[in-house]
């Protein structure tokens, strides 16, 4: 039944089965509208940074719009030593923006609300960044651990919470977004079924409620990407500029 | 508290839906691990490509046009800068100009007037020069005059004192007598008329 607000999330194969040994790697919606937003992204991007003329059209703005705002999260949060990885976040954050933008068509596939997609980058992140800090710094990057100005007798605790913080930080990261992902269309797809059930008499009041929770689910996909970006500026932090 | 309420209405939808729709698979499609594979393959594969289009071909594009026009923005505002510093030089120029041409003005007017005071002066000397000499002149025809006037006095009172005496006696008398009278006479009251 096409009411269950969970439907919306069910992942089914486009087209043939695709074996690699016993890895099924099947062509799916979730593929599908992961390369959707990928070409979009490209599309609109090389649009708009093919002229490259003096006065910025439209489109052209809106590129470089986005590049300096990119560009300055990743200054102010993780300083000028993160520039390399410029690109890296940018295609992050646009990609997580995108899929979760494209989540809000109606009768799309949200990307981003499957906990393992959100995972993986998440654990990309977290070993890329674990891997840059040991490089930069050799076993010293183990003093992130021991927060200066403690007291020695609190020192074995904080330790072990801030091992634990840290080993959880890639979880923390793919939930949060998985989970904003996936309660909003939850919860438009329960008043969208609210809004049929009670029919023209009492469907108004759950109609206005869903369109309002479109509103805010757009804001929602903006700013969990933001976050998801903003985070993973702020976990390079630590790993290029140990000061703990 | 939007997300509170978000996930009591989630958690809340979900004990209300399995009840309603327990006749289908439950559950979250999220946890079924039958495409997981597949979407850690096709995400690897488009964020690969989609990092990789990006950073090789279209940032370094945007990056280098916002290069661009900043240091297109710098030139320009360096050049208003300097025509700017120009304009200023050209201003202070113009105020010396004038500040000089109008301390000339004024030595100028000074040695007008120096000059002016100095002829004004020479000729007032020359004039007094000459007043000098006429009012010197003037004196010495005076003395003359008051020289002459006491004998051409004697002579007329000699003549008037002949004349009355002729007049009064019928007879005439030696004027060299009367003459000794009146120069007498004279010499007593000189002082009295014309003072010393």
């Amino acid at each position: 039944m096409a009411a269950n607000p969970m439907n919306q999330f069910e992942v089914y194969r486009i087209g043939p089965e695709i074996k690699i040994g016993t890895l099924d790697i099947s062509f799916t919606n979730a593929s599908l509208f992961m390369i959707i937003s990928s070409i979009a992204i490209l599309l609109i991007f090389n649009w708009g940074s093919k002229k490259r003329s003096m006065i910025p059209s439209k489109i052209q703005l809106l590129t470089e719009l986005s590049y300096s705002f990119v560009s300055k999260m990743i200054s102010d949060t993780a300083g000028s030593k993160a520039k390399p990885y410029f690109a890296f976040i940018f295609s992050l954050f646009m990609f997580v923006l995108f899929c979760n933008m494209f989540g809000m068509i109606p009768y799309t596939f949200t990307v981003t609300s499957h906990i393992i997609v959100t995972f993986m980058l998440a654990a990309f992140i977290f070993i890329g960044v674990t891997i840059i800090g040991f490089i930069r710094h050799g076993f010293g990057y183990l003093k992130l651990f021991v927060p200066s100005g403690v007291p020695i007798v609190l020192l074995p605790l904080i330790v072990v919470i801030e091992i634990i913080s840290y080993l959880s930080r890639p979880i923390s990261l793919s939930v949060r977004l998985f989970a904003n992902m996936m309660a909003g269309h939850t919860m438009m797809k329960v008043f969208g079924g609210f809004v049929v059930s009670l029919g023209i008499v009492g469907g108004w009041l759950p109609l206005s409620f869903s369109v309002a929770l479109t509103g805010l689910e757009i804001l929602v996909a903006f700013l969990q990407a933001y976050v998801f970006a903003i985070l993973t500026c702020i976990y390079l932090n630590d790993a290029l500029n140990l000061h703990h | 508290m939007i997300k509170k309420i978000f996930f009591q209405s989630i958690f809340f939808n979900f004990f209300f839906l399995k009840e309603v729709f327990s006749a289908e698979s439950g559950g979250m499609p999220q946890l079924d691990p039958e495409f997981w594979i597949s979407q850690i393959f096709w995400l690897t594969i488009t964020f690969g490509i989609l990092y990789v289009v990006l950073s090789k071909f279209i940032l370094p594009k945007i990056s280098s046009n916002l290069e661009l026009r900043k240091s297109q923005i710098q030139e320009n505002i360096e050049a208003a800068e300097k025509q700017r510093e120009s304009s200023e030089a050209k201003l202070r120029e113009y105020e010396e100009i004038i500040l000089k041409s109008k301390i000339e003005a004024k030595n100028f007017f000074k040695n007008a007037r120096e000059k002016v005071i100095k002829d004004i002066n020479a000729k007032k000397e020359i004039l007094d020069k000459q007043i000098d000499e006429e009012i010197s002149s003037a004196e010495k025809e005076i003395e003359t005059l008051k020289n002459v006037a006491a004998e051409k006095i004697n002579k007329i009172a000699i003549e008037t004192s002949s004349d009355l005496i002729k007049k009064l006696i019928g007879t005439e008398i030696n004027n060299s007598s009367i003459s000794a009278i009146v120069d007498d006479l004279s010499k007593k009251n000189k002082d009295k008329y014309y003072g010393s």
